[in-house]
């Protein structure tokens, strides 16, 4: 088995449907993650991302179609396939009366790894300190990295993260994001669903949005402005006094939000970009000061959510 | 194999962790001394030996214990691990769903054996050591003791069963109740009142000794106050166990029976289960 060649794919999903009874929870989805690639998956409540890996992990069966995970269909695969996976379930829950310390070397054992590597790990998470106490008596934030840990352990090719920031405070998330980022740099594949987007915007190499049960988009984060073709906003500062003669002389360019006394807020489609931008340049001295604001990831989710019916 | 290993040791250093090892053998350890100190005192006037007469006893009572350690044991197995979202990571591990359930079982085979080991024989030995009882009658104990694994097991299969098949722990728990009311006290009612209500004689012999043979507690009862003719005759049953007929191999077929039919079935529709 030649696994792990360049421009392989690590997951590869097609026309995958799943009913939990006359519900379709999944719809004819399609979406390949390249080795190496970090995907997020986004969506709102019950879009069916949990589904979709459960789906990938081989815990449920599709309906229709076809599941590749590392070269192999995850329902079906040897025991011994899973090696290479790891997984952290949203609300990752464990046997509470153990410590943290237990509860890491016992999956560390299913998975043959070393003890040292399960030390190094639980530095890594910062859980060193609190290894020796029971896992009833830590925090959300503790849970949720030794669910990290857990997934980390025996360097796994392929990640899977179910909403691993919910309910972790901005310092935390970021910890979180930094560790998958350097599991990222050695190779690691990621699967990392959410739905705080602005945070996974700087993450992410690839963005599939999902929407009741379907992918009603996926590429870059350029890719999905350009597809939506969402207006870019323009802020102007402008010399007292020539607010509106200034807005007077850009209606032409684009939507005009706001004017105040020095200032004019006004949007315009990215193919007009440029031709507004020279019409500013034009204007001369009167312009003291320009911010060009692209489309963000929360306006092109939005776009999708209200405009995009699932085919 | 390994992860059988893995697994069973994890749910054997759970028991000991939340003090089921440790009460399980103090109940057993009790009850069975108990029974063994009041069960020497007239050994001077018969031919049985302590081991011999508290056989007797400790059968009737582990036909009501056993099953209930076992069943208190097993019926959140996996129905609790669903619920607490476990089971969904742990198969997402290097490990088969048959596995899983082989895990669980040795594990919680190597509680009750302690339970058993440590409970039982401890009393049979400090009543050996501290009374002027012989150890005659021991091999009629260890059967005791084996055929008492044996019943736990069987209930342990039985409660794997119940918990793969509901949706939520306490309907587990309710299903193991009645389980436990059926075979170890509503069954036999039922036979006596058969018996009772057979003004007739209908009922022959064969027919029920047989009858016996549906519960697995029944089975265990056969097993034990048969298997020695020593025993027989203090349980006063000797002549149904002479016209029975039913060897020590059927019986334990039986109660193996008891213990794989489940486990197959759990494994079966644990693994058609999805998460």
């Amino acid at each position: 088995m030649a696994e792990g060649t360049a421009g392989e794919k690590a997951i590869d999903v097609t026309g995958v449907v799943k009913r939990y009874g006359d519900k379709t929870v999944v719809c004819d989805v399609d979406l390949s993650v390249r080795a190496g690639e970090r995907m997020v998956l986004i969506g709102h409540n019950g879009a069916g991302k949990t589904t979709l890996m459960k789906l990938m992990l081989g815990l449920t069966h599709p309906d229709a179609g076809s599941v590749r995970v590392l070269g192999s269909n995850p329902a079906t695969a040897a025991a011994e396939q899973r090696r290479a996976i790891g997984y952290l379930p949203e609300s990752v829950a464990f046997h509470s009366a153990m410590q943290g310390r237990e509860v890491l070397a016992f999956y560390a054992r299913l998975k043959g790894v070393s003890a040292d590597e399960c030390r190094s790990i639980l530095a890594q998470v910062g859980l060193d300190q609190a290894a020796d106490r029971r896992v009833s008596t830590y925090s959300k934030g503790m849970r949720q990295r030794l669910g990290l840990a857990q997934a980390m352990l025996g360097k796994p090719r392929l990640l899977f993260l179910d909403e691993p920031t919910s309910g972790l405070d901005p310092s935390l998330r970021k910890q979180f994001y930094d560790l998958i980022d350097t599991l990222s740099l050695s190779g690691t594949t990621s699967l990392t669903s959410s739905h705080s987007l602005n945070e996974v915007e700087a993450r992410a190499d690839r963005i599939a949005i999902m929407k009741s049960g379907a992918i009603v988009a996926c590429g870059t984060l350029a890719e999905l402005s350009q597809q939506t073709d969402l207006p870019i906003v323009v802020r102007l500062r402008v010399t007292a006094n020539q607010a509106s003669t200034v807005a007077e002389r850009l209606a032409a360019m684009g939507d005009i939000h706001r004017v105040n006394d020095h200032g004019i807020e006004l949007s315009c489609l990215g193919t007009g970009k440029m031709a507004l931008f020279r019409q500013v340049a034009g204007l001369g001295e009167v312009i003291e000061d320009m911010d060009v604001l692209p489309p963000r990831l929360d306006d092109i989710y939005n776009h999708y959510m209200e405009n995009q019916q699932p085919q | 194999m390994k992860a059988i290993g893995i697994l069973a040791m994890n749910e054997f250093l759970d028991g000991l962790r939340n003090r089921w090892v440790a009460a399980a053998i103090i109940l057993l350890g009790a009850t069975a001394l108990a029974l063994l100190l009041v069960g020497s005192a007239p050994t001077g006037t018969t031919r049985a030996g302590a081991l011999d007469v508290s056989v007797v006893s400790l059968t009737s009572l582990s036909v009501y214990l056993l099953p209930l350690i076992a069943l208190l044991l097993s019926f959140d197995a996996l129905v609790g691990e669903f619920e607490r979202g476990t089971m969904l990571l742990l198969l997402t591990y290097p490990v088969a769903r048959w596995q899983v359930i082989m895990g669980k079982f040795f594990g919680h085979m190597m509680i009750l054996l302690a339970a058993v080991a440590v409970g039982y024989g401890g009393a049979a030995a400090i009543t050996v050591l501290f009374t002027d009882n012989g150890i005659e009658g021991w091999q009629a104990y260890a059967t005791m003791m084996g055929s008492s694994l044996l019943l736990g097991a069987v209930f342990i299969a039985l409660g794997y069963l119940v918990s793969v098949l509901v949706r939520e722990r306490s309907t587990a728990a309710g299903a193991a109740i009645v389980l436990w009311l059926i075979f170890v006290v509503l069954y036999d009612l039922a036979l006596l009142g058969l018996l009772l209500a057979d003004h007739e004689q209908r009922i022959g012999q064969a027919l029920f000794s047989t009858l016996m043979l549906v519960s697995p507690s029944d089975t265990y009862r056969l097993l034990n106050l048969t298997a020695f003719e020593s025993v027989g005759q203090v349980a006063g049953i000797a002549g149904v166990a002479a016209r029975s007929g039913f060897g020590v191999p059927l019986l334990v077929g039986l109660m193996t029976a008891w213990v794989v039919l489940p486990l197959a079935a759990t494994m079966a529709v644990f693994h058609r289960r999805e998460l």
